[in-house]
């Protein structure tokens, strides 16, 4: 097979579409490159919806936390020390059998059960605890004089917080939120190494890298597919990151920009 | 274990449940647990060593060395840990092998690595196709102790490294000027100087390993995912004296619980032992104790 029929039969088969039986025998590395980056698609999509999803959560989070009222600050606290206490290992299993479980109550809850839903809604959650801590501690921090500037002039109430409080939260949080990021992508490749089914062996990068590391005996070409594959997907997000990073501070003057400092952290 | 365990099907709630849970395969269970802090216990200890070495060689004036130290601590970075788990115990197992086979097996002549298959001589493998299961088990266990301490080492040298920079210049400035030597004057003020610096980074690490933990399950040893996932699917009267419908929620949420103890509990260790050590330091928190 050549690397143009590989790329023809494999290159959408982590979606169900082209060549169904997956390679064996004698594999080729193109084989490898196109199934892996096929299974990237998978962790792509789930990396990028817990993100924008999540990050509307962490906000509410971040603000339940910082809120006077019990009522509002202890979900808030314990949704935060639930999800970043526990392993994101033990989530997943956790909520497929709960899942499961449900879906015997009701056909509401079918699709939950699926890798694509239900490894979801845990990514969304667990991302919304992690950047919601993130966002309580940015939020801790915005200078008192922005907001007593913001009361001299008449801004109260929800103008005050979309104008002043959640941009700058949003400014100083938001080198460790790139972290955050970088780290749910890699994550996600835990998806479908727990409990949730990858059907007709459609799986994520991570899930192809082992099949070909058990098939071929031999771990030195698959992984480093996949290395390569996160690296690049790393530094878009860096660049992706770094522009907004660049608006927010973009009224600030050149030394008082805060730097996107990549520090690895996070193994959940 | 209980004398009236005998005929579990006639017992009450209370009694079934406490012959259920102290059956032979529970007890295992519960000793995986051991297993967990066992990893824990070993790892650590192993990782902060390894995080060392990475540091130090970061330092180093020789390039090739500084090389090393630096990808390895910089491994981490954009790669995820899980490929680094799944890889490294296949590649340790086929290495060590790979070693055995050329020490004990000189006069082998087949190439090793044939089409899908990874051949070495008998003698070499490991463990020995005759051992034990016990051994085999121990051998994986190994296996699995020291990918955790790789990964979990490239994570500490970044810590670590950090820590080392952030002791103040002044104070090697000063050890220069008392004519101490490099490693005199790293190993006299640097290292007992940089704990404190690398402390918050350590605890994090720390939390990172605990919850790392159930990865074991990926590496093919028996934990407690294993257990739970064996005890808690639905058991048929068929094959057991105590049958139940899927029961792997409520043991999950179990270990859920397990994780979060643990988490706590770490938590209040560490900010008894930042405290400690923040006594007398030139920092924030030495300060604010000096004071009150």
């Amino acid at each position: 097979m050549t690397c143009y029929e590989a790329f023809q039969a494999y290159a959408l088969r982590s979606l169900g579409i082209g060549e169904r039986l997956l390679p064996r025998g004698e594999i080729s590395v193109c084989e490898q490159v196109v199934l892996i980056g096929s299974g990237m698609i998978w962790n792509v999509y789930f990396g990028a919806l817990a993100l924008l999803s999540g990050f509307f959560l962490a906000t509410a989070v971040a603000l339940g936390k910082n809120a006077a009222s019990p009522w509002l600050r202890k979900p808030s606290e314990w949704f935060v020390f639930i999800f970043r206490g526990s392993p994101l290992f033990i989530q997943f299993f956790l909520a497929y059998f709960l899942f499961l479980s449900l879906k015997q109550q009701s056909g509401v809850f079918d699709p939950l059960t699926t890798a694509a839903a239900g490894a979801l809604v845990v990514l969304f959650l667990n991302t919304a605890a992690y950047s919601g801590e993130i966002f309580y501690g940015a939020l801790r921090t915005v200078p008192r004089g922005d907001l007593e500037a913001a009361d001299a002039y008449g801004l109260s109430g929800w103008v005050k917080f979309r104008r002043i409080t959640w941009p700058t939260m949003l400014r100083l949080g938001w080198p460790s939120y790139t972290n955050e990021a970088i780290f749910l992508f890699h994550a996600t490749t835990l998806v479908f190494f727990s409990g949730f089914p990858a059907r007709q062996q459609r799986g994520d990068a991570l899930f192809y890298a082992s099949y070909f590391a058990d098939r071929t005996f031999n771990p030195f070409v698959p992984y480093p597919i996949v290395a390569g594959y996160f690296i690049i997907l790393t530094l878009i997000v860096i660049g992706i990151f770094g522009l907004v990073n660049r608006r927010l501070n973009r009224h600030l003057a050149e030394g008082q920009r805060s730097r996107l400092r990549i520090r690895p952290q996070i193994l959940r | 274990m209980f004398t009236y365990c005998e005929d579990p099907s006639a017992l009450d709630t209370a009694r079934w449940l406490s012959c259920y849970l102290t059956t032979g395969v529970h007890m295992r269970f519960y000793a995986s647990f051991g297993t967990v802090l066992l990893l824990l216990a070993i790892t650590a200890p192993v990782a902060l060593a390894f995080g060392f070495l990475g540091a130090m060689a970061s330092r180093s004036q020789l390039f090739p060395i500084r090389m090393i130290g630096k990808s390895y601590t910089s491994m981490v970075r954009g790669i995820p840990d899980i490929a680094f788990f799944l890889f490294f115990v296949i590649a340790l197992d086929q290495a060590l092998e790979w070693l055995r086979h050329q020490a004990l097996c000189p006069d082998w002549t087949e190439p090793i690595r044939q089409g899908a298959n990874f051949l070495v001589c008998a003698d070499a493998k490991l463990p020995l196709s005759t051992a034990p299961q016990t051994v085999h088990e121990i051998y994986n266990f190994f296996l699995a102790i020291f990918t955790f301490a790789i990964v979990f080492g490239a994570f500490a040298a970044n810590v670590l490294y950090g820590a080392m920079m952030a002791v103040p210049r002044e104070q090697m400035e000063t050890a220069e000027a008392y004519g101490m030597t490099r490693s005199q004057a790293f190993w006299r003020v640097m290292v007992p100087q940089m704990w404190i610096y690398a402390l918050p980074g350590l605890s994090n690490l720390w939390m990172i390993l605990i919850k790392a933990t159930p990865l074991l399950f990926l590496l093919g040893v028996e934990d407690i995912v294993y257990w739970a996932r064996e005890l808690g699917g639905s058991k048929t009267p068929q094959f057991t004296d105590y049958p139940h419908p899927d029961w792997r929620l409520w043991y999950f949420l179990f270990l859920l619980v397990f994780y979060l103890l643990m988490t706590k509990a770490s938590e209040v260790v560490l900010k008894r032992l930042t405290m400690r050590l923040s006594h007398g330091q030139a920092t924030m928190g030495g300060e604010a104790m000096r004071r009150a």
